[in-house]
Formats: C-alpha cells, structure tokens, sequence
C-alpha cells in the first residue's frame, strides 16, 4: 500500500500518509482514502513521498474541495525540500498549511 | 479451466499404420482429423484446409518433417499453428533440430494416448494464449491509429486558433516546443495590442493528452480578444481565470506566465503563476533577473481571492525575457535524478552567444542522458526598437455606412473608478467606430493611454516619475502606484472625445484633465524629442503621434488632435 489513511481516536482527524512518488499513479487509492469520510480535519503526512507532480497537485485540490474548500482545515506536513520547492513553484501555501 | 474444443489436426506420417492409428486416438477424442503421407502432401493440405496442430514425422519420402515445417510455420505468419513432431529419433542432436526448425515439442514413438492427449491440450492453451495477444494487439493498434488521428485533427484546430497571433511573425519572439506539446498541455500564445505593446502567454494545463488540450482553446480566445480590445495583463488575467475556474474540473488548473512586453516604455510587465522562473537577461551586464512564480496557477481561485498584481522591470534595447516549461527542468535521467535549475543555470553561466541558448540548453538536456520528454517549451522574447516591430493592421468586418462623423462625449471617472476599472479599451472601441482614425489605431492608443496613465499617476496620485530614473526606482514607482490607488479616497480624471467632420476628412480632439497638482509644463516641452529615459516617456510620444498637443492650466488639462481625410 503507497497511500496509509489513519484516524485519530477522537474520529477527528483524518491522516493520509503517501509512500513513493505521487503522481497520476495513486489517483484512485488517494481518492478511495477520503471519499467516504466526513471530514473536519485532514492531515497530508509526505514524509515518504519522494517526487509530487502537478496531477498531485490537483489530487491536492480534489481533496480540499471535499473537505470543505475555502473553510477546509487540510494540512500538508513533512514534506522533503523538493517537495517544498514544487509546492512553492505552484504557490500551494496560499490554499494549504504546509509544514 | 476452459474445455477443450474439437481441433482439426493434421497427421504427416509415411506409415499408413500409424496414420491410423493416431487417427483412430484422435477421433476419439474428439478432434476432426486430416492426413498427409509426405511433407510435400502435408504443406499443400496445410495451405489448403489451415488445421490447427500438426502432428509432423520427421523422416518421410519426398520431403522430409523438417522442412514441412519450416514451410508450414513460414505460411502460419503470426498465427501460432503448434507442430508436434513424432519420432523415433533418440539422438539429442535430432530431437533439437525438431525444435530448431520451428516445432514446438516431440512425441516419442511409440504412442501414448494420455500423453499425447495431454501435449496437445497444452499446445492449445499455447495457441490461443496466441491468437488472444495478437487480437489485443491489434485493438491497441487500432485505438492508436485512431487517437493520433484525433490529435492530427485537434491540433491542425488548435493551430489555426493559437497562431492567430504574431508568434511566427514578429522579430523578436523565438521559441521551441515540441510538435505535440499542446497534448501534453503546453501552450504557448503571442499577440500585439492596439498601442504596439506585445502580450506573450506561456502556460502548462495539468495532466496529459485530451483533457490537457481542451481548455487550452477558451484560455486563447480570452487571451486573443482581450489583447486586442486594448486589455491589460490585470484585466486579462482576471477573465482567464474566472474562466477556467467556471469551466475546468476541481484538479485541473493552468500554470502561466504572462508577459507584457512594451517597447515605447522599455520595460516588460510580468505574471507568474505556478510557473518555474522565468529570466529577464540584461545584456550590457550579463545579469538574469528571475522572474519567480508569485502566484497559484489559473483556474484554481474564485475571481474574488484571484491576485491579478503584476511586477514591472525596465529593459534596455536588446534585452531579453526567456520562459520555460517544466519539462525543461523536470527531465529525468535514469536514475530518476531532475535536471533542475542548477543545470539550467550553468548553460547560463556558459552561454557566450544569447542566440545558441536553446540549442545549448537541448544539448545539455541530451547530455544530462534525460529521456526526450514531449512537453519541453522555452520561449525568449526581446525589446527591439518599436520602429522594427510592425503590428499588423486590425481587420474590420463592417461596412463603414453607419461611420458617426459628427459627436462629442465626455467622462469623469472618480476614486473608487479609478481603483479598478481601465476605461481606454472601451474608448478605443467607440473610436474605432470612425473609420477614418482606424488606420492610426496604434497611435491614437498610444496617446490615449499615456493621456491617461499622466493623468491618473502624476495628476491624481501625485506621483514624480523621476522615481522611474533607475532599475529599483522603477520597480519603487510601480509599488508606490498601487498603494496610493489602493489608498486613493478623492480626485477624478475628466476624459472628453470630441468628432467634428471637416471638408476633406474629420477631426477628433481629445481633452484630459484631472485633480492633481500640474506640472512645470514650460521645464517639460523644452526637453528634446527623442530624450531617451526611463521617465517621462509619455510626454513626448504624445507629442510625436498626435497633433497640436498642449497643455494649460498648470499642466492639469491636457489637448490633442487626430485628424484624417476622406476616405476614397
């Protein structure tokens, strides 16, 4: 499994952990990983996530939609330096909590 | 497991014993059986009837197993007909050249029932494991025909829409693309505005193929419309983005970089959203200002959180602004390892002659051992003289009778105006409703609008354009002008247009007054006409494309004339 969902106890949060690279590929799995699940708080765990292309990014932007859009509470933490830098690239920290 | 279906076999066997025999087992079992007592009899009854096996002795009159074989395997083509042979054969060498001529197994003599009802349910399962990939392969075939086919149509379209501006016409535009980027959502579109300023879009749809085409369409009919109505980037950039946001699905976005290039001011105006930097090459110094991403891409914010703010930089002749797509910089080698911008920037630091910078920047991508990806575009635009570069003429679709002749209007845009909305191209519009000052559309754009931006910048917002002297000052004098219009509560810019017929042609007069404090008017027209700065440019290019300008009370009303003759 490259994408790990995991809620915390409370049932509050919802964590999604990607493994590998994050592109187009894991569509489906990332999809499956929140679609049936009401959220109040998503956390985007990249610490295993070695290379994020720009159908991540709109996976990104699927899912913050989902979550409620401008009032969603999505955070994106861990992520490597060139993980950073595309997310900088495309100015993602605008929309995201991005640690 | 699936049944075994009723075969038909051919049985090649000199012995008519055997013949039998192996008929009789093979009926048995089901199949419909075909004979041949040499291998010259079985290739004609193979050409003839097409069974599905055959069952091959090696050693027959005439011609022998072997090269019944190698024939009947030659006439099968693709189809795997599978060739049991039989013998009696012991020594390895015979039982491998059963193999090397194109069989697929052996059968020993003598016959055993099961066995041999067994090797041939495998070469069976062989032959359909067979006929299925090749049926899949030629569904894929077909389904790849046809998608090219769709691409060949969508882009010759597309082509037609996205090179209806001035990419391949203008001197100082060149650019590299992949002859199919478009599917991989590059799009790459240049076009003049009425005033002779130049608006370059480079842009990168997310994902591949179709979906990554389709929006580029609506993105280059705003892009094409708005330029040349006289829009600026702000406005532009706003209707792209509403656009998209209304048209595209929640992950799909356009990353771009918007220029505007202008050669009458010597400077470039620039967007970025989400796009790698772009450089602006100052040549006399050798120095590459980046030009980073500042902003999210198209299509991802509401118009009410859209940021449309631009950033200005002066140029000098000969300067250039270089762009490039992502996959430029994302090109992996091997091991999975980017080029990234460190490459990029030793091609720079190398690079002797600006002109061989793309070609050094492929060589590189080709040396760095990079798979040669379809979505690689780098454009580079440069600032020429504005006499080298010639904007072509507007064409117009109507017939002239309603041309109004003889008209005046008059406008006062106030503070809360003045903030947002850009009235010159709908002026330009009503003008050009006068056919005989469509032929100076370029000049009468330009006057207008430095008109204007005099008016609102130096009148109303007070601000001095000797600020404008050096590279930072400029950069000060664009931050400055945004605050004070953010912060503007007062003042107004009255705009009258006036048309009045005259014996041969007609005249328009056009008068700007605003709120501000004026100017040392006498200080201003004693400067020369071609004074080269990166100030006060405005004053003298009205001077120069419009007729009888002058200006009064204390430099805050403002009057020029345009006139024509009659047209024939």
């Amino acid at each position: 499994m490259s994408v790990i969902t995991e809620v915390s106890e409370d049932g509050q949060r919802l964590t999604i952990s990607i493994r590998g690279r994050f592109d187009f590929a894991k569509h489906q799995e990332f999809r499956k990983s929140y679609e049936d699940r009401e959220l109040s708080a998503v956390v985007v765990d990249l610490k295993d996530a070695t290379y994020l292309d720009s159908s991540a990014l709109g996976m990104l932007l699927l899912l913050r939609d989902h979550a409620g859009g401008d009032d969603s509470d999505v955070r994106v933490v861990n992520s490597s330096t060139d993980v950073r830098k595309i997310l900088a690239i495309s100015n993602f920290d605008k929309l995201f909590d991005i640690s | 497991m699936q049944p075994l279906e009723p075969l038909t076999i051919l049985i090649a066997e000199d012995s008519a014993a055997d013949r039998l025999l192996l008929s009789s087992i093979l009926r048995r079992q089901g199949h419909e059986v075909l004979t041949a007592a040499n291998g010259v009899e079985a290739v004609e009854v193979f050409g003839q009837q097409h069974p599905h096996l055959v069952l091959m002795d090696a050693m027959m009159p005439v011609m022998d197993g072997f090269e019944a074989a190698r024939q009947i395997k030659a006439m099968a083509g693709e189809t795997l007909v599978p060739i049991i042979f039989l013998t009696s054969l012991s020594e390895n060498e015979a039982l491998a050249r059963c193999l090397e001529v194109g069989g697929d197994d052996f059968l020993a003599k003598p016959y055993n029932q099961v066995i041999l009802a067994a090797k041939i349910k495998a070469m069976d399962r062989l032959r359909r494991l067979q006929d299925t990939v090749l049926q899949q392969r030629d569904q894929i075939a077909r389904h790849h025909d046809y998608l090219l086919n769709e691409q060949r149509v969508a882009k010759a379209v597309f082509d037609k829409v996205a090179h209806s501006g001035c990419l391949n016409g203008a001197p100082n535009i060149r650019y590299l693309q992949s002859p199919y980027a478009l599917f991989n959502g590059d799009l790459l579109l240049a076009a003049f505005t009425p005033a002779g300023d130049m608006h370059v879009l480079l842009g990168d749809f997310t994902g591949h193929g179709l979906p990554a085409a389709v929006g580029a369409m609506p993105l280059a009919e705003v892009f094409y419309g708005m330029t040349a109505k006289g829009y600026g980037l702000a406005e532009t950039l706003r209707e792209m983005n509403a656009k998209l946001k209304r048209i595209l699905p929640v992950d799909m976005f356009c990353c771009a970089t918007l220029l505007c290039l202008s050669f009458q001011r010597r400077s470039v105006e620039v967007w970025n959203g989400g796009m790698p930097d772009g450089y602006l090459h100052r040549i006399a110094s050798g120095e590459r200002t980046p030009l980073p991403a500042r902003h999210l891409p198209l299509g991802v914010l509401s118009p009410e959180s859209f940021d449309e703010r631009t950033d200005m930089y002066p140029m000098a002749l000969g300067d250039r602004v270089f762009l490039l797509s992502d996959g430029v910089i994302d090109t992996c080698d091997a091991n999975d390892q980017l080029f990234g911008v460190q490459r990029l920037q030793q091609v720079f630091a190398t690079n002797r002659h600006p002109d061989a910078l793309f070609e050094e920047i492929e060589q590189a991508l080709r040396h760095f051992g990079g798979e040669t990806r379809d979505d690689v575009s780098m454009v580079e635009v440069s600032l020429l003289e504005s006499a080298q570069i010639s904007p072509p003429a507007l064409v117009y679709s109507d017939s002239g009778q309603s041309c109004p002749l003889d008209w005046s209007v008059s406008f006062e845009f106030r503070a809360a105006t003045l903030k947002r909305f850009n009235p010159l191209p709908y002026l330009l519009q009503l003008l050009l409703e006068v056919h005989g000052l469509r032929a100076q559309s370029g000049a009468l754009y330009s006057v207008l609008a430095e008109l204007y931006s005099n008016a609102l910048e130096h009148g109303v917002l007070g601000l001095d354009s000797g600020l404008k002297r050096d590279a930072s000052g400029f950069a000060r004098y664009y931050q400055e002008r945004n605050t004070r219009l953010d912060e503007l509560r007062e003042g107004y810019v009255r705009l009258s247009l006036q048309v009045t017929p005259t014996d041969d042609g007609g005249c328009l007069t056009i008068h700007v007054e605003d709120s501000g404090k004026g100017f040392d008017v006498e200080r201003v027209m004693a400067r020369p006409l071609e004074d080269i700065r990166l100030s006060g440019r405005g004053v003298s290019l009205i001077r120069q494309l419009g007729r009888n300008a002058r200006w009064t009370d204390d430099g805050r009303s403002a009057r020029v004339e345009f006139i024509w003759e009659a047209l024939a």
